[in-house]
């Protein structure tokens, strides 16, 4: 029993059990692992691992504009990696981040299209409202959790599905441009976020998702919410006794979770692309990368920052990949060589400190 | 719609041969994930064992031509997965959620890079030739009531067999199974396997009786779907078989709408909306067994 007590606490509180460097080395196992079995992968299809990686890593940090673009991937991965994070610390899984950063991406196309404000206040109306509205979708999982026991492993993957075919349908009936029919409309100059440099893909949105990462870090330790949130994810029953409303907890780390997955596509919107497309696609699977980068970030706020640094690497250096691969029209390497390594490193950080292991292997 | 048209609707025999494939595979991934639920491990990875059951056996299909390759590699893809599994969330007391995210994520990854290594593209598979399509017994797959027989054969081995008796202690208290002298890892062990590997049947299905090739979303969620019909039918097989029948007349009554009366989208939502609604309707019922998802270790 006091195993199992200390194996919850070394996984949910970095701080109390088990050193940092230990955890660092975990989370370095697990995506030296990725990379492994990603490079037989590559080996397999045809391609050398090294030169695989060596174009990656040129793609990521080669020349100052690719570096900056690779911190530009940085900022919704930050966004989505924390929605997982702040749901994984109350014992929640939500994996709905993906339907979340939909509708704070649809919300802000649609605020950013629509409302008329000056130029300072229009985004960040627009970021209100969108995070707003993927808190709500958020807190739909969150409510059918407390009120009907709905896991929200299930519910999320349901709600993800449900709005992406509901957004598809408003792009596709209604909310499109007529010149360009596969996309929406465009926001209004005064709802973009301008980029830091000319030129560049990094916009001043990136501030933005690191000073809500520091916001997070303080609300999981410094508030009242976030010791709720932390308390029902070790003993929901002990922090029910104790005078915590479990079920109100529950549903606010669900609004924060959804809020921040939303504001991660209203970023996108408002700093990188200006709209949508019908299908999504520009915005598609930020939420599910969140997962992998909250779970190599230990579920720490700070910890996610540097995670979504070694994932934006790797998304930005594959497309580098793959446009050195693509000939004569014909797209190159998919990008969801990316996702099969992130399913091979989740695996691995799922199993709790790997190190440790070893060391003891190594004792018998 | 006239209301006519809704009743010719359930005249033609073709309503229910879309319900009985909608059903399949479904109820068999759910009914691998009863027998290893009730074990006592979660496996969420279901969709992902879907994708790479049809993955596989598509893959061997296309090459081998044989239906017997195709059958054998796909099983083989479900045993491998299943003692992957079962080596990180039993003997290395991995967390059974997180593995099964990772499994998701890894299958559908690796299912779109295979489609592009393997035929240069992204959406589908070419079409299997005929001889390593399942061949159909009376124009139905042999794979539809054999699920339906699985599951009446796992309820009769819950209920009246000492071995279902032990698989069901080891799920509700491990501490107490293992001081009754019974080797609670090797059970789980067991079970985890043949949930996994009943779960690519269901992919098998798809790809090479279904379908007759690999698409980019050919799980479609469905092992969610799965997942909330363990729920409904409260980890008892023989319930399972009305849900997966249920869930396949919604999916069929959704798929025989005439198009141009309700628009693709909100169609493609109906099956994610009805399983939502149906597990928020029951899932404060269903009793799941009581040591589900927490790592045992053996004293």
């Amino acid at each position: 029993m006091r195993v199992k007590a200390l194996s919850i606490i070394t996984k949910h509180f970095p701080e109390s059990g088990g050193s940092y460097l230990q955890l660092l080395a975990d989370s370095l196992i697990s995506l030296l692992a990725g990379f492994l079995v990603g490079g037989i992968i590559i080996y397999f299809a045809g391609f050398s691992p090294f030169l695989f990686y060596e174009g990656m890593f040129i793609g990521a940090f080669g020349t100052t504009g690719s570096a900056l673009n690779t911190l530009s991937y940085m900022t919704p991965l930050i966004l989505t990696g924390l929605s997982f994070a702040i749901a994984a610390r109350a014992s929640l899984f939500n994996i709905g981040a993906e339907g979340q950063m939909y509708f704070g991406a649809f919300t802000a196309v649609l605020m950013g299209y629509y409302l008329k404000f000056p130029i300072f206040i229009h985004p960040f109306v627009v970021l209100l409202v969108s995070m707003l509205s993927g808190g709500f979708y958020g807190v739909i999982a969150g409510w059918l959790r407390v009120s009907r026991g709905v896991n929200e492993v299930i519910s999320t993957i349901m709600l993800n599905w449900i709005a992406y075919y509901l957004i598809n349908y408003f792009t596709t009936y209604y909310f499109y441009n007529p010149s360009r029919p596969y996309e929406t409309p465009t926001i209004g100059n005064s709802a973009k976020i301008p980029p830091l440099f000319e030129g560049t893909t990094l916009s001043y949105t990136f501030f933005i998702s690191i000073l809500i990462a520091v916001l997070f870090y303080i609300i999981l330790w410094r508030t009242i919410i976030g010791y709720s949130i932390r308390t029902v994810g070790i003993n929901p029953s002990a922090s029910e006794y104790g005078g915590i409303n479990v079920k109100r907890t529950i549903i606010m780390a669900m609004f924060l979770s959804g809020g921040v997955a939303g504001l991660a596509g209203s970023l996108e919107v408002l700093g990188r692309f200006g709209n949508l497309d019908t299908g999504l696609n520009i915005v598609k699977n930020l939420g599910f990368d969140g997962i992998a980068v909250s779970l190599i970030g230990r579920n720490h706020p700070i910890g996610v920052i540097f995670s979504s640094l070694f994932f934006a690497t790797l998304k930005s250096g594959i497309v580098n990949v793959q446009a050195i691969t693509s000939v004569g029209g014909k797209t190159g390497v998919p990008l969801e060589l990316g996702i099969t390594v992130q399913g091979i490193i989740v695996m691995f950080s799922a199993i709790p400190s790997i190190i440790s292991m070893i060391r003891r292997w190594r004792r018998i | 719609m006239p209301p006519v048209d809704i009743i010719s609707v359930f005249l033609t025999p073709v309503f229910y041969l879309n319900m009985l494939k909608f059903m399949m595979p479904i109820t068999i991934a759910a009914l691998g994930e009863i027998i290893a639920e009730r074990s006592g491990v979660v496996n969420i990875g279901l969709e992902g064992l879907i994708i790479l059951g049809a993955l596989s056996s598509v893959y061997f299909g296309i090459f081998s031509g044989s239906v017997i390759i195709a059958l054998i590699t796909g099983i083989l893809t479900g045993i491998i997965v299943g003692i992957m599994y079962a080596l990180i969330v039993i003997y290395l007391k991995g967390d059974q959620i997180v593995t099964g995210i990772g499994i998701n994520l890894f299958a559908y990854g690796f299912g779109v890079i295979t489609l592009y290594f393997t035929w240069g593209t992204f959406a589908n598979s070419p079409y299997l030739p005929s001889s390593a399509m399942i061949p159909k017994l009376w124009g139905v797959s042999p794979l539809i009531p054999l699920t339906i027989l699985l599951s009446i054969l796992t309820w009769y081995v819950f209920k009246y067999t000492s071995i279902g008796l032990r698989l069901k202690a080891a799920g509700e208290n491990p501490e107490v199974t293992e001081s009754a002298g019974i080797n609670v890892y090797k059970i789980r062990v067991i079970a985890t396997i043949i949930g996994a590997t009943l779960a690519t049947i269901g992919g098998i299905f798809m790809g090479i009786d279904w379908l007759n090739q690999y698409t980019r979303d050919i799980a479609g969620g469905r092992g969610f779907i799965a997942l909330a019909l363990v729920v409904f039918s409260n980890w008892n097989p023989l319930r399972l078989i009305g849900g997966g029948l249920l869930f396949g007349f919604l999916y069929a009554f959704s798929l025989s709408i005439p198009s141009g009366i309700i628009p693709d989208q909100i169609l493609s939502m109906l099956p994610y909306i009805a399983t939502l609604l149906v597990v928020a309707g029951y899932a404060g019922k269903a009793k799941p067994p009581a040591a589900l998802g927490k790592p045992y270790t053996k004293e």
